[in-house]
């Protein structure tokens, strides 16, 4: 196998021997992950299993122990410009939204890439209503944050991560703050995303989400990666106890 | 009573003229580096952090006119070059009240979600952005009513000024007492002078709270 090969075998995000601790607690034990450009990756599993963590150390907003994390093949930097740099190429989506409060729903969407990539005003207003028509809140754009619904806020949220034109978005339990009948319409988006090729990597809880959308499951407990597999294999056929545990809790009812 | 004022006009006016003097170029200069010294203290280097809670600690427990007495007789003693009277004076006042503006910054900083910081990081802005485009101008909301306090107690404080030789309005009864003015009257038209000045800030007060209020 010659260089070239070894390099495409990395996928575009490649986690290697990622271990963290909060304190005594081990939250990421011996992480090995690799995510194919294109790829839809679901990660499932129990509350304080390290899912969200993982996510999070994707773009650093978790520092980790040890271990590598490579995007695109280059190593996370750990401080500075260049993980600015980094951070403006993988798209993120917050539980809670996290939509600057202060700014409109356009200016929500134009500020990256008119304060980081020093887009031209008109290009990016341009481009921001655009994102928002297609994530349906263009008639939206003129009001703030609070004056949104969850699921519009989520949308928002989406868009402003692909105003970036990132390498990868992750989404971090994207409807996990929302009512009930909010989650269909974020995942309505998502699931158009993956159709589009996005490289997603998502830590959610719903099921029918993964089932639909997603090109592999990666079941997560106690800080570990216990099963990866498609989603019908891991739904139907779930390998170790803990996934046939998990599983069985949630799809009972 | 009136002539107490009227007669010695010149003395109150230069005097608090060179009040509002030493008031707004300390002030200016405090907010600078007060809000420089309150990113230190957020800021991911160790390093400055540690250098602003130092400076914190240390200014904010020590006693103004020491802050003063420092700068006019310490540097003197060092054979530093001091500037003169008023820019040395600017320079105790600055030094003292940045390290209270620091820490009604930082406590601003604080009232923001940590999601704020975190989306903005997560589009690629850097410490100095995220801090300026999305933290500090929600925080100022909540800095208005204490920063506006550590103003006022600036405004006062500068009065601190007159034991070491500026002329400023706390001057006036020393100067007043050699003429055999009546001592009541005089801090009674100082006092005046004083609630004068801060009325501006009260009215400055109300009105960036009613602009930053939320929608």
């Amino acid at each position: 196998m010659s260089d070239s090969d070894t390099l495409t075998k990395t996928g575009l995000v490649a986690l290697t021997g990622v271990n963290k601790h909060f304190g005594e607690l081990h939250v990421l034990k011996d992480i090995n992950l690799s995510i194919d450009q294109g790829e839809v990756v679901v990660v499932i599993g129990p509350s304080g299993s390290g899912k969200s963590t993982l996510c999070r150390a994707i773009n650093r907003l978790e520092t980790i122990d040890s271990g590598n994390i490579l995007l695109d093949g280059q190593p996370l930097p750990s401080e500075g410009k260049a993980l600015a740099k980094l951070r403006a190429d993988v798209g993120m989506v917050f539980q809670s939204f996290n939509l600057f409060a202060h700014k409109t729903i356009l200016q929500n969407v134009t500020l990256g890439p008119l304060k980081v990539r020093k887009t031209d005003p008109k290009q990016a207003e341009q481009r921001a209503m655009e994102l928002l028509e297609r994530v349906g809140v263009a008639n939206q754009a003129s009001k703030y944050p609070a004056q949104l619904s969850g699921g519009q806020q989520q949308r928002v949220a989406i868009a402003r991560a692909l105003a970036m034109d990132p390498k990868v978005i992750l989404f971090d339990e994207p409807t996990s703050a929302l009512d009930p009948e909010m989650i269909q319409e974020v995942l309505e988006v998502m699931i158009d995303l993956a159709k589009q090729g996005m490289t997603m990597v998502v830590v959610t809880h719903e099921m029918g989400f993964a089932r639909t959308a997603a090109n592999r499951v990666v079941f997560m407990a106690d800080g570990e990666i216990v099963e990866e597999a498609t989603p019908e294999t891991f739904f139907t056929n779930p390998t170790s106890r803990r996934a046939q545990d998990f599983l069985g809790k949630i799809l009972k009812h | 009573m009136f002539s107490v004022l009227t007669d010695n006009w010149p003395l109150f006016r230069d005097g608090f003229w060179l009040t509002i003097r030493l008031f707004l170029v300390s002030g200016v200069l405090s907010l600078v580096f007060g809000t420089a010294l309150g990113a230190f203290r957020v800021s991911p280097v160790p390093a400055l952090r540690g250098f602003g809670t130092g400076y914190v600690n240390i200014l904010r427990n020590t006693p103004l006119t020491l802050v003063f007495a420092f700068l006019f007789f310490g540097a003197a003693k060092m054979d530093l070059a001091l500037p003169n009277p008023f820019w040395t004076a600017v320079g105790a006042l600055t030094i003292y009240t940045s390290a209270f503006i620091c820490e009604v910054v930082r406590s601003g900083v604080n009232t923001i979600a940590p999601g704020q910081a975190e989306a903005a990081r997560a589009v690629g802005m850097s410490f100095v952005q995220v801090l300026t485009i999305v933290v500090l101008p929600q925080a100022f909301r909540a800095i208005i009513p204490p920063l506006m306090s550590v103003l006022i107690a600036l405004l006062k404080n500068t009065t601190i000024a007159a034991g070491f030789s500026v002329v400023e309005a706390g001057s006036i009864p020393a100067a007043m007492s050699e003429r055999g003015e009546n001592q009541l009257v005089t801090l009674f038209w100082i006092t005046i002078g004083f609630l004068i000045l801060i009325v501006p800030l009260i009215f400055l007060q109300r009105w960036a709270e009613r602009r930053t209020a939320v929608a």
